[in-house]
């Protein structure tokens, strides 16, 4: 089994993880295997999400609580304070849902969502999700890897970089009418973080279908980077040539980067990056190089100046 | 007896004026009053109704009021002179306390809670951290002023330069709506909000100024 966590953490720190899952995990396996033969036409925030295997990247971090993680979002498409989006993000329709990929890439398609969730196994990862705000939390997602779409499309020879747009529909989301960023919310990875295997395509959290203001009804999420890489509620998946810029980037250049790559020896301007509070701790923790993913991912950037290219 | 008397002030307004026991209570009512956000803090805190990430929600909160009570000091006398209801001066020490209060709870649990006593870490931020560097001096500034707003001080210092000194006060919330400004990511209305208010308070103050400046100019 390959494990995704780092070594330096004390033996003392794991909980097991039968303390959290053990039943659950039981009458989910038991309750996926009935359901998955008669998969609803579609499934809402809430409902579990069927056959769902645990994958091989779990942490011994201690999960932060489903309520904290559904209750503290970045997601301006809903306000732009944390509680906002769980109270607002109710007016996000996710079905019907279709996610257009494109660009330079073979086959290009426009998968329905239900179509999406089907791709391929669905299974469950426990991640860290560190904010570029030196906040952070333990999340358990429910997806696929990103390749696995990806390699579908066969990207050609001129895609260097993978686009995540974002749904733009100020009447079911309310804070794109206000013009704090450049709706649609767009960002980007470069094609080889894009199909890194520890890049997922999100449907879900918690074993059940991804709630709203967690960006429903598909999401990636991109481990190693600041939580602002990771787009939600995506429409489409464009593949190019050109570097894109990404909205935040666009917004304040100076302070959010393209790679945005989670690194506590390069500070944002206005804050340390050093340490990060996990949700439901007193105390600071150290942040670690790729939030703790270095020795899977650092290879991505040899060579490369980190401050430069923050 | 009445606890408000009326009178006709030289302008031809009406002015009230409460008797001693009615200010007392009028104080009080205000004192109480100023302490419903901390009130609602420690309920929620006690609760744990502070959502996930309580020490950022005691910082902000904190932060908060202690702005809006600069702003409220500031706005005692704008508000008495366009009233023409000069007991409501007598407020004004009490909120500038307030103010004083909510700055040292936002720096404690700055000190405490996020940083808990890491002074190498706090010193670093003081030096690199824009917001702090700025909002770091504008609480320090408070602190003469508390210290000096007792009746005794008062008559220490002479009218004309505890008057002087108390003018900080106008350098400590504009340092404090700054330190709001750097510290947002990206939505800047709230702090926008409490520049626009500390705009239109300290032109009041220029707008007095220069019409006394002009009036005390002997006609030619």
């Amino acid at each position: 089994m390959r494990n995704a966590c780092s070594p330096k953490i004390a033996p003392s720190e794991i909980t097991p993880r039968d303390m959290y899952y053990g039943r659950r995990r039981f009458m989910q396996t038991a309750a996926g295997a009935a359901a998955a033969a008669l998969l609803p036409r579609w499934l809402s925030a809430g409902e579990k999400l069927p056959g769902v295997r645990t994958g091989a990247y779990l942490l011994p971090d201690a999960l932060t609580s489903f309520e904290d993680v559904t209750h503290y979002n970045n997601f301006y498409e809903f306000g732009t304070d944390k509680e906002s989006p769980s109270r607002t993000a109710g007016s996000l329709k996710t079905r019907p849902w279709t996610v257009a990929v494109d660009g330079e890439v073979q086959k290009p398609k426009v998968f329905d969502i239900d179509e999406l969730l089907k791709l391929a196994p669905l299974e469950e990862r426990i991640y860290r999700l560190r904010c570029v705000e030196g906040w952070s939390m333990v999340v358990p997602w429910v997806g696929f890897p990103l390749a696995e779409l990806i390699k579908r499309v066969e990207p050609t020879g001129n895609a260097r970089f993978a686009e995540f747009i974002t749904l733009h529909d100020p009447a079911q989301m309310p804070g794109q009418k206000s013009a704090v960023l450049d709706w649609p919310y767009r960002e980007a990875l470069r094609l080889d973080e894009a199909m890194h295997p520890l890049t997922l395509l999100v449907f879900g959290l918690y074993g059940e279908v991804l709630p709203n203001q967690n960006g429903a009804p598909v999401r990636v999420m991109v481990p190693w980077k600041y939580g602002f890489k990771s787009a939600k509620s995506i429409v489409r998946i464009r593949f190019v040539e050109q570097q894109p810029v990404s909205t935040w980037t666009q917004a304040v250049p100076s302070e959010y980067g393209f790679y945005a790559n989670v690194n506590p020896e390069v500070d944002h301007p206005r804050w340390s990056q050093a340490k990060e509070r996990r949700l439901g701790e007193f105390f600071k923790r150290p942040t670690l190089m790729f939030n703790g993913y270095a020795e899977q991912v650092a290879h991505l950037y040899a060579g490369m100046d980190l401050k430069k290219f923050f | 007896m009445p606890a408000w008397t009326l009178r006709n002030s030289s302008s031809g307004r009406k002015r009230l004026r409460p008797d001693k026991n009615t200010l007392r209570a009028v104080k009080a009512a205000v004192f109480l009053a100023a302490l419903i956000p901390l009130a609602r803090l420690a309920a929620g805190a006690a609760l744990g109704t502070l959502g996930a990430n309580p020490i950022e929600k005691i910082i902000r909160t904190t932060g908060y009021w202690t702005l809006s009570f600069l702003l409220i000091t500031l706005a005692v006398t704008p508000l008495r002179i366009l009233s023409a209801q000069p007991w409501l001066a007598r407020l004004r020490r009490m909120l500038g306390l307030f103010a004083f209060f909510y700055g040292t709870l936002h720096f404690t649990s700055y000190l405490v809670l996020d940083q808990f006593f890491d002074w190498p870490a706090i010193l670093k931020d003081i030096a690199k951290r824009p917001f702090i560097t700025v909002g770091f001096p504008s609480f320090v500034l408070l602190i003469p002023l508390a210290v000096t707003s007792t009746d005794a001080m008062m008559r220490r210092l002479g009218g004309k330069r505890w008057q002087r000194l108390h003018r900080l006060v106008y350098v400590s919330a504009a340092g404090g709506v700054v330190h709001y400004l750097w510290l947002v990511k990206k939505d800047i209305s709230d702090p926008l909000r409490f520049a626009i208010l500390l705009a239109m308070l300290l032109g009041f103050r220029a707008i007095v100024l220069l019409r006394r400046r002009r009036h005390a100019v002997p006609a030619a």
